[in-house]
């Protein structure tokens, strides 16, 4: 395994939520991460942001790690859940909060 | 041919939709980052009901569509929204 996709192995496994995002949860760089954002602090789930656009390699890596092109990306105990659309979409079903409780998250307002 | 007619074509070869809806939302990113004048062709939205979705997954249905369009992806589309259906799945448009 290369150094990034180590890196972003590590990080999926060492937090039970981890969003890759671009900016920050306090400060998101693109409307979809901050969509995402808005959610799961709307649930009150505890989570980890890590900013792509940091680094070029972990943008890309993200990428290649999870067969998956585009920015934002959720993962829930190592767990790859989707992106904007999806986590949007389970959200408004009320699939999120059932979700996260099944794996063992704590999120607010669980069906 | 423009990047919308591309994408338009290739999903209606691969899954023969029986909707299909290819907005350019480039316009609403106008001036998010330097070199969005609102005037290209970098965001699109795609809404699509098909019966090839019937027997996939979430996750599923969105790598169908991001691995048909994978060199638009790279290349010049900087965000694809998705909103795949099957037939008889409620939809909001």
């Amino acid at each position: 395994m290369s150094g990034i996709n180590e890196f972003i192995d590590n990080e999926v496994k060492s937090s039970d939520v981890v969003l890759f995002m671009k900016g920050t949860p306090g400060f998101p760089q693109c409307g979809f991460s901050g969509q995402v954002v808005q959610i799961l602090d709307y649930l009150g789930v505890e989570y980890k942001g890590i900013n792509v656009l940091t680094s070029d390699e972990l943008r890309q890596g993200i990428k290649d790690y999870s067969n998956w092109p585009t920015i934002p990306q959720l993962y829930v105990k190592g767990e790859f859940v989707g992106g904007c659309d999806i986590i949007r979409e389970m959200f408004q079903a009320s699939e999120l909060q059932a979700f996260l409780n099944e794996k063992g998250v704590a999120a607010k307002g669980a069906a | 041919m423009s990047i919308q007619s591309t994408i338009e074509s290739k999903l209606t070869d691969a899954f023969s939709p029986e909707r299909l809806a290819v907005i350019n939302e480039s316009h609403l990113h106008a001036g998010h980052q330097e070199h969005f004048d609102g005037t290209g062709e970098t965001h699109f939205r795609v809404r699509i009901v098909a019966d090839a979705f019937a027997k996939m997954n979430r996750v599923e249905r969105h790598r169908a569509v991001n691995e048909l369009l994978a060199e638009e992806l790279k290349d010049s589309v900087h965000a694809l929204a998705i909103e795949p259906a099957a037939p008889g799945e409620p939809t909001r448009w």
